[in-house]
């Protein structure tokens, strides 16, 4: 019993991070209908830049992070004014395909200042275990939940009764109508992306905390982005908490009940990946296209 | 109001669209703007309301007078906080938002947040039916529906000037009749400017002001509608009248002839 609420523990702080993680996907996906191959790579910067600033600069954490924040959202706008802007009104493919080539040049900047070697982070998050009816999780593993939980009212408030939020959907319904009501396209993308780096940011850094600074460990959480929103569903900002805590689940319970060796807790995400496609092709909570008959 | 002089537009800086198009559009009346697929009605709402960049067409020559100020080299969003509001062709309703939000969408560009409520009643006003339906995805009403929610934002946003771009596309003749009821009302109450473009020259031609008829790229016949209904040309080819119980004459093979007017 011990093992299982130790696993599931464990799964659904992964799982949060996950969702972390899909919520700026999903935020890209609703705003502009964009596949962001670069959301993964948003968290080695996240990362690796706070470690840089605390540990290699000397700042203090708050400071350190104030920054990284910053700097994601800079991120945000530079993407859109130089990579998506010349590219408005030209088929979404072409975009999708400038987001591979973006996360290519964000991996090769990380390594090119930090190498690929781990490092230890300088944990500030407060890590004294916390006893829950007999399993012991470290505090800073909440602190990503109670992230994502915040993160997951405020977005759906958003979407729902905000103009902006209104005006992002509405985007990404139809970009030409949306210009026509007088909604500045450009600038709905790069606030987009800027949460999303923003999002991506603090997965990373709080992902770093938790375990050790690894660019293979890092990168591989950004890896379960695409089973975690393909399972909730592309555009849905409740599909990607819900899709990442299943993921996270699963994975904490294959990898806890299998023999290690086979190196199930890889893969079993994928499996699940290719079922849902094959039942649900919009996700669990996706927005299925609509026809009139 | 609005004023277009000799204005030409070029598609992917090679196909001539517009081929000096003039037109004007006074205060406070509905005028139309008529002619055949292909013409270039659409085009000229697009190069009117700043639509044009994302599709690769450009103002290349004349100029677009908006309240006496050049407006053709404007950013849509701008264009849209001057006052002029286009309702796009095929209604382009917010399929995943529902009604509501469609209108809070158009009312985007507002600064007086605090009368978006209030307007969004009035808009229920002249629309009943997308008050029973407030709640309900816009990609599930119908056609007619829609286009009423497609005119309702068009007023969230309390336009000086409306761009109306077919707005009986695709609808049962009674609901044109009612939605071109709507649009006069619109005009009367609200003190609207509306530019309309249609296929359907008769009921446009009953409740516009006046009206421009274009041809490949400019206007070839403009007049109130009393006198285009009286037109020969008009009568034929666009209300679809004959001369009853003549035969047929020297006139009617020459048909081609006075089209190729028209066109050259």
């Amino acid at each position: 019993m011990d093992k299982f609420l130790q696993l599931t523990l464990t799964g659904l702080t992964n799982g949060a991070i996950f969702a972390l993680v899909a919520l700026g996907f999903v935020l890209i996906y609703k705003a502009s209908d964009v596949i962001n191959f670069a959301q993964g790579d948003f968290l080695l910067v996240g990362a690796y830049l706070t470690f840089g600033l605390i540990s290699q600069v000397g700042l203090p954490w708050s400071v350190g992070m104030l920054i990284a924040i910053v700097v994601a959202v800079l991120l945000g706008i530079v993407v859109e004014r130089l990579v998506l802007r010349p590219l408005i009104g030209e088929p979404i493919i072409s975009v999708i395909m400038v987001t591979i080539g973006l996360s290519s040049l964000l991996r090769s900047v990380v390594i090119w200042i930090w190498g690929t070697m781990g490092a230890q982070f300088p944990s500030f998050l407060p890590s004294q275990p916390i006893n829950v009816f007999g399993a012991v999780v470290p505090a800073d593993r909440f602190i990503a939940i109670g992230l994502a939980a915040v993160l997951l009212v405020v977005f759906t408030l958003f979407f729902r009764y905000s103009r902006e939020g209104i005006a992002m959907r509405a985007t990404a319904d139809d970009q030409q109508a949306a210009l026509s009501m007088g909604i500045s396209v450009q600038k709905i993308f790069a606030i987009a992306w800027s949460i999303a780096a923003v999002t991506a940011v603090l997965a990373g850094i709080i992902v770093a905390n938790i375990t050790e600074l690894s660019f293979f460990a890092v990168s591989s959480i950004g890896l379960h982005v695409f089973p975690v929103v393909i399972l909730g569903g592309l555009d849905s900002i409740p599909g990607a908490i819900i899709g990442g805590l299943i993921i996270g689940l699963l994975e904490s319970y294959v990898g806890g009940y299998t023999p290690s060796a086979l190196a199930l807790r890889t893969v079993f995400p994928f499996i699940v990946l290719i079922i849902i496609l094959m039942i649900k092709p919009y996700g669990l909570f996706g927005e299925e296209r609509i026809e009139r008959v | 109001m609005l004023a277009l002089n000799n204005v030409e537009v070029i598609y992917n800086d090679v196909i001539l669209v517009l081929k000096g198009m003039s037109l004007e559009v006074p205060q406070g009346k509905i005028v139309a703007l008529l002619g055949s697929n292909g013409a270039g009605k659409s085009t000229t709402l697009k190069a009117i309301s700043g639509l044009l960049k994302p599709e690769d067409g450009e103002v290349t020559d004349g100029e677009i007078l908006f309240e006496g100020e050049k407006i053709h080299e404007l950013e849509a969003a701008n264009v849209v906080r001057r006052g002029i509001f286009q309702v796009m062709e095929g209604r382009r309703v917010f399929e995943h938002l529902d009604v509501e939000q469609n209108l809070i969408a158009g009312s985007y560009t507002r600064s007086d947040r605090q009368n978006v409520r209030q307007d969004i009643d009035v808009v229920y006003e002249y629309f009943p039916r997308l008050k029973e339906r407030r709640r309900q995805t816009a990609g599930y009403l119908s056609g007619g529906e829609q286009q009423m929610l497609a005119i309702g934002r068009a007023l969230m946003a309390r336009p000086k000037l409306m761009m109306l771009d077919e707005p009986s596309l695709g609808l049962a003749p009674l609901l044109v009749r009612e939605i071109f009821s709507i649009i006069r009302r619109i005009n009367q109450e609200q003190g609207t400017t509306i530019l309309l473009v249609e296929q359907n020259a008769r009921i446009a031609l009953d409740v516009a002001d006046y009206a421009y008829i274009m041809e490949n790229g400019r206007i070839v016949l403009t007049g109130e509608p009393a006198q285009l209904r009286d037109n020969a040309d008009v009568r034929e080819f666009y209300l679809g009248l004959n001369e009853v119980g003549t035969r047929k004459s020297y006139r009617d093979v020459k048909h081609y002839k006075r089209r190729k007017r028209w066109l050259s």
